[in-house]
């Protein structure tokens, strides 16, 4: 079988100068290609999850690590976070952590540059990039002068123009318009299916999670509760008795209507497979 | 008194030294009261027009009036008594060593006796439940702990109106709800309400009234049923209606089923009752 693309191997993790675990024996894989959203309540682990893939955890939080984690075949102990940072991009849920030059096009271009590549290059991506997050023309903005949204769209761009083998979204479309999520995640979902980029997802966008995603973990208090497909997630009332995740408001329909008594025939996950399901069971009304 | 909470003419704001038209010819008028949402694209201008009402920002041009106050001729130390503002990002706003000292802060500013800031802390614990933490560091306690208690501290200020700027970033679904019962509850005291969110069912379940900003004008303003119904104007604003309204426009008209549903359980009342198939 293929070795999958980013292993996790009894990974616990326990940051500095705390007794509990934020992460507890977690054990997964995933293969080059997926689309794997990480859904889980504050707390659950999903921020100390992503920042294990660029080795930022341990190699700069410090803290107490056991197991390991294997990202294309490199154990992220052993790699250095700069070697990680050219297979691995990853946006933060606060862009302010992430913006630091005095134009928009210098931010986007800063991580191409120091990849080495040739200037055309570089700005033939960044001017990609801008486009696709819809900051095309605001080049010679200063970040600070970009709104809170834009500032979260132009951290997504300069993790795009990286071009990495794996992307990883840590809430990173949160403060994005609703069209504007859409849109980045469309361009996320090329690239996943055009180039094989591996995207990791952090949200608690359910309807994005059914639209997007290929399989979900789910974290709980550090732990890996339950994985599989969306709808497999989705439709499960009794793990979302136990915890709090924010499934598509069609599946939430769905829910509603099987608790009183007028189930649909088949789970939805998307709002064309629900309005299918209401016709089967809703009888038209007489003309008046 | 006037029966307006915030009243805004012609309100333009430009950054300087871009000179960028974030707001440009804002008319609002919000009623005592009322609970209002504002949605729009990144950018509109939003979190500028919150922070010309809340005096953070002056008008380039126009007349903002909070209380029937001119804002551009108060303190903002004296606007905070008629207007508080949660921003969106909690941890910008704390800085106190425990839960109770933070909330304190502000009551104190205004020179109370001791008594009153004593009370004025216990309401606005009560009203974020926040007692478990009340001898807690701010900082260190988990994000929806951290946004109560920047709630609870703009509350000790006694305002009117209460403004929050995306108060769910962040939140998980339970600390949104939770976050948000705290806004309707305030509401439902007599509290004037504003809240900025990308989250359309947020909107849908709790504001009446939905202001739509646009490239820092008003594209719409109407009751949040009415803005739902307008798919294809708010798409110009990047702004697409919750899942459950473009399900319920979505079916079949003979079905009978309300095409402007705002939330789950309307929708799913209404197809509970609804005859069965044959």
């Amino acid at each position: 079988m293929q070795e999958p693309l980013i292993a996790f191997r009894q990974v616990s993790y326990r940051y500095p100068r705390t007794r509990h675990y934020a992460l507890k024996r977690l054990e997964f894989g995933i293969r080059r290609g997926e689309f794997v959203a990480i859904l889980g309540e504050n707390g659950a682990g999903k921020s100390t999850l992503c920042q294990m893939l660029n080795g930022v955890i341990p190699h700069t939080r410090g803290g107490r690590m056991r197991g390991r984690v294997l990202v294309d075949g490199l154990d992220t102990r052993q790699g250095e976070v700069a070697q990680l940072a050219q297979k691995v991009g990853i946006v933060l849920d606060d862009p302010e952590t992430q913006l630091f030059t005095t134009s928009v096009l210098n931010e986007v271009a800063f991580g191409p540059e120091n990849l080495g590549i040739e200037p055309d290059e570089i700005l033939r991506r960044a001017r990609w990039a801008l486009d696709v997050v819809r900051l095309g023309g605001y080049e010679d903005h200063p970040p600070s002068a970009l709104s809170g949204g834009q500032k979260q769209r132009l951290a997504i761009a300069a993790a795009l123009a990286m071009m990495p083998d794996i992307l990883v979204l840590d809430e990173a479309t949160s403060q994005l318009d609703p069209v504007g999520t859409v849109e980045v995640l469309s361009i996320v979902q090329k690239l996943n299916h055009n180039q094989a980029m591996t995207i990791i997802m952090a949200t608690d966008k359910g309807e994005q999670v059914a639209r997007f995603c290929d399989r979900v973990l789910v974290l709980h208090r550090g732990e890996l509760l339950a994985e599989g497909t969306p709808r497999q997630v989705f439709a499960d009332q009794d793990l979302l008795a136990r915890i709090t995740i924010r499934s598509p408001q069609v599946s939430q329909l769905a829910a509603y209507l099987q608790r009183h008594g007028r189930p649909l025939p088949e789970f939805p996950i998307t709002l064309d497979e629900a309005r299918r399901g209401i016709e089967q069971i809703v009888g038209d009304q007489p003309e008046t | 008194m006037t029966e307006f909470a915030v009243q805004i003419e012609g309100l333009r704001y430009v950054y300087q030294p871009q000179g960028i038209a974030a707001l440009d010819g804002i008319d609002l008028a919000v009623q005592r009261g009322e609970f209002v949402g504002i949605i729009g694209e990144n950018g509109a201008g939003k979190t500028t027009l919150l922070k010309n009402m809340v005096g953070l920002l002056r008008p380039t041009s126009g007349k903002v009036w909070i209380d029937g106050l001119d804002a551009s001729q108060q303190a903002v130390s004296n606007l905070a008594t008629h207007v508080g503002f949660v921003l969106q990002n909690p941890d910008q706003q704390l800085f106190a060593q425990t839960v109770e000292e933070e909330i304190a802060f502000g009551p104190r500013n205004l020179k109370l006796d001791k008594q009153e800031i004593r009370g004025r802390v216990e309401d606005a614990i009560a009203a974020t439940g926040l007692e478990a933490f009340r001898s807690e560091f701010p900082p260190a306690l988990p994000k929806g702990e951290r946004a109560k208690v920047v709630i609870a501290s703009v509350l000790a200020m006694r305002p009117e109106t209460v403004i929050l700027d995306e108060p769910t970033t962040g939140q998980d679904y339970k600390g949104c709800h939770q976050i948000m019962q705290i806004a309707y509850h305030l509401h439902r005291a007599g509290h004037t309400v504003l809240v900025v969110t990308h989250d359309m069912a947020l909107i849908a379940e709790y504001a009446q009234r939905t202001v739509v900003l646009h490239e820092g004008r008003v594209l719409l303003d109407d009751t949040t049923a009415a803005v739902f119904a307008q798919p294809e104007l708010l798409q110009r604003t990047h702004v697409t209606p919750p899942q459950i309204t473009r399900l319920a426009r979505a079916l079949p008209r003979k079905l009978a089923l309300p095409p402007t549903a705002l939330t789950v359980a309307e929708l799913g009342r209404s197809i509970v009752e609804s005859p069965k198939q044959k």
